[in-house]
């Protein structure tokens, strides 16, 4: 710094520049965290912050409101969502790296990069209008068929199929991040020196083993990198699955019910929340997905950090 | 430098566009229902007089916040405000133009029109308590319609919205168990149903689902020819939904100048009314004198000009009676 500071003022320009630019983004965060601890402070001295988190009240009528439901559905269509994608995304980008002939891996990564740049409301409209119906007319059903009369998986496929439900938005939102693991792990796969890969296909590995015991561990870190990414981006998702998911304020154990994720209750009730304690409630909401994200983030960091350091040594 | 320069004089000379314009525009914002018709007003409005009027769909509750908070020309909201809050927030409050709500069915065998209801079924369909198509309740509405014995499917709006507020307005209204259960809201805790989110979303899950029930607001219901319920009112006759049976409500509705206004239009007491309706409203701030003549110019020239326009767009005008008790309240409070 002191260094650069010395050299010219067009140098020094641009690094006060460049701090600046890394700064805002941390006054934008720590903005963004006041206006929601304000905007909530209402709703926290009503309800209090396990009182909030542990209730599984929501009832605008009767001014009483509880988060528990809504953290409810958006952990559990994040996790279902990401038990969908990421085999699919793994298996995409095994393909287009170590098996697909060269032709082929231009069109694939362009689809897979093309499924990203579509717009969630785009998605949303898809669910509702295309999507739910094959659900609730062919998938679920199938489903029902095969598993209901198994012990306890059955209980996550009981009810009437009616396409709006838990499975029907964890396949949205799994179509939606199944780009950001494809693309990064490919990327990571890239990153395996091909020496090491022909060295193995040298004493006889096959590509399967080449896959399991070169390629994998050689880049699961790029990998996970991207499931965070993903993660991140499954919980903050809204317009995707505010049209499919119901926005029920009720915990259900079949994937057949509708439920409601924090993100889709804002999208629904913001607008028209009309009560002070109602719109300090949502904006509570706000306030528990932005912590629930950091945490999350956090924690992957950490794993993310420790795999590195070992990996490193 | 010289290419800041020109770029500063081009941003002044922008803003100073910007700034002209801004004498002759009226900044609006509140309610989504009436979005359509409020910017085919605003449209025609220009035309004549070169008054550029601005209106963003945002929301009832954000139109109340921005009025409240000074930072529009007026606020609209589909709701009516109590008296109290009025004077609290220092605001006038009057309606604009009607809308209502029509419960819509997938029946099989069952047409348009055919199926009758009363509150009383109504309120019990949505509460759960009638399961089956065939139930006794319903079927001593419907002599002569031969109703399946087919499970019941309950739709609701998924989202906050003036639609389910004028409905459970109405539900609560006719149905004591509804009111001490549920309550009335822009959003409630539903007891039965799933949830579509926007009136495109109930009519599609109603649409696809065989025994189904749901309800939308009127002018979806009629551009999109959903299968709509006949609603026994007040009166003990059974009404289908039409301009005819909207504008008895609303000219039989008790809406009181002394209240500014406020008043939910359910089970208006005409013999020909149709029992869940509703006004949606303007918000004007009491002090800010100039600008809500502006604003009042523009209703009145609506109420004057505008009812076809409404028409077309499958909104119920205000009746006669109404328009002339609003402009009474224009000018006691000295905007007109």
């Amino acid at each position: 710094m002191a260094r650069t500071a010395k050299k010219n003022p067009v140098d020094r320009f641009f690094s006060v520049m460049t701090a600046a630019a890394a700064f805002s983004v941390i006054v934008l965060i720590a903005g963004i965290l006041y206006v929601l601890v304000s905007e909530s402070s209402l709703a926290i001295g009503r309800f209090g912050v396990w009182r909030f988190l542990s209730s599984t009240d929501w009832d605008p009528v009767r001014q009483s409101f509880g988060a528990l439901t809504n953290i409810y559905g958006t952990v559990l269509t994040t996790v279902l969502s990401l038990a969908i994608a990421i085999p699919l995304a793994v298996g995409i980008a095994i393909f287009v790296t170590e098996i697909s002939p060269n032709f082929l891996k231009g069109p694939i990564g362009a689809a897979i990069e093309l499924l990203a740049a579509i717009p969630s409301i785009i998605y949303g409209m898809w669910g509702l209008f295309t999507l739910s119906p094959i659900m609730s007319t062919y998938i679920e059903p199938f489903l029902k068929k095969i598993f209901s009369g198994v012990p306890l998986i059955g209980i996550l496929f009981q009810g009437t199929p009616m396409g709006i439900d838990i499975l029907t938005a964890s396949v949205i939102l799994s179509i939606m991040i199944i780009p950001f693991t494809a693309s990064i792990s490919r990327d990571s796969f890239n990153l395996t020196p091909a020496v090491v890969k022909e060295s193995a296909y040298a004493i006889g590995a096959t590509r399967w083993e080449v896959v399991k015991n070169v390629v994998i561990p050689y880049s699961k870190l790029g990998v996970f990198g991207g499931v965070v990414l993903s993660l991140g981006r499954a919980l903050g998702e809204t317009m995707a699955v505010a049209f499919v998911l119901g926005n029920n304020h009720r915990i259900t154990t079949s994937l057949f019910d509708a439920a409601a994720t924090i993100t889709v209750t804002l999208a629904n009730e913001f607008a028209e929340a009309d009560s002070d304690v109602y719109l300090s409630s949502l904006f509570y909401l706000a306030l528990v997905l932005f912590v629930l994200s950091f945490i999350t983030l956090a924690v992957a960091k950490f794993f993310l950090l420790k795999a590195e350091r070992k990996y490193s040594r | 430098m010289k290419v800041f320069l020109k770029l500063a004089l081009a941003l002044a000379l922008v803003f100073s566009f910007t700034h002209a314009d801004a004498a002759d525009m009226l900044n609006g914002a509140g309610a989504s229902f009436p979005y359509p018709v409020y910017s085919a007003w605003s449209y025609d409005y220009n035309k004549v007089t070169g008054v550029q009027l601005n209106y963003q769909s945002i929301g009832s509750g954000g139109g109340i916040k921005q009025i409240s908070a000074r930072t529009v020309a007026f606020g609209a909201s589909d709701a009516p405000l109590a008296p109290a809050q009025l004077k609290k927030d220092s605001l006038l409050q009057f309606p604009a133009v009607i809308g209502g709500v029509v419960p819509v069915v997938n029946v099989p065998g069952v047409k348009a029109g055919e199926l009758k209801l009363d509150s009383d079924a109504l309120c019990r369909i949505y509460l759960g308590d009638i399961k089956y198509w065939d139930d006794g309740r319903i079927k001593s509405l419907n002599a002569g319609l031969r109703l399946p014995h087919s499970e019941m499917t309950v739709v609701h709006r998924s989202d906050g919205s003036g639609t389910t507020a004028i409905f459970t307005t109405y539900l609560s209204e006719v149905c004591p168990v509804w009111k001490s259960k549920v309550g009335a809201g822009t959003s409630v805790n539903w007891p039965a149903g799933i949830g579509g989110k926007g009136n495109e979303g109930v009519a599609n899950y109603t649409k696809r689902t065989a025994g189904s029930i749901g309800y939308v607001e009127f002018a979806y219901a009629e551009q999109n020819k959903l299968a709509y319920a006949l609603l026994k009112n007040s009166a003990g006759n059974f009404v289908k939904p039409s301009f005819e049976t909207f504008e008895d409500a609303a000219a039989t509705g008790n809406f009181d100048p002394g209240k500014d206004f406020h008043l939910w239009l359910v089970n208006a007491p005409g013999k020909k009314a149709w029992p869940i309706a509703g006004a949606t409203f303007i918000l004007l701030a009491k002090e800010k004198t100039d600008s809500n003549k502006k604003v009042v110019k523009f209703f009145d020239w609506a109420f004057n000009h505008g009812d076809k326009k409404a028409k077309d767009l499958v909104y119920v005008p205000l009746p006669s009676s109404l328009k002339n008790k609003i402009r009474a309240y224009w000018k006691t409070h000295g905007i007109l």
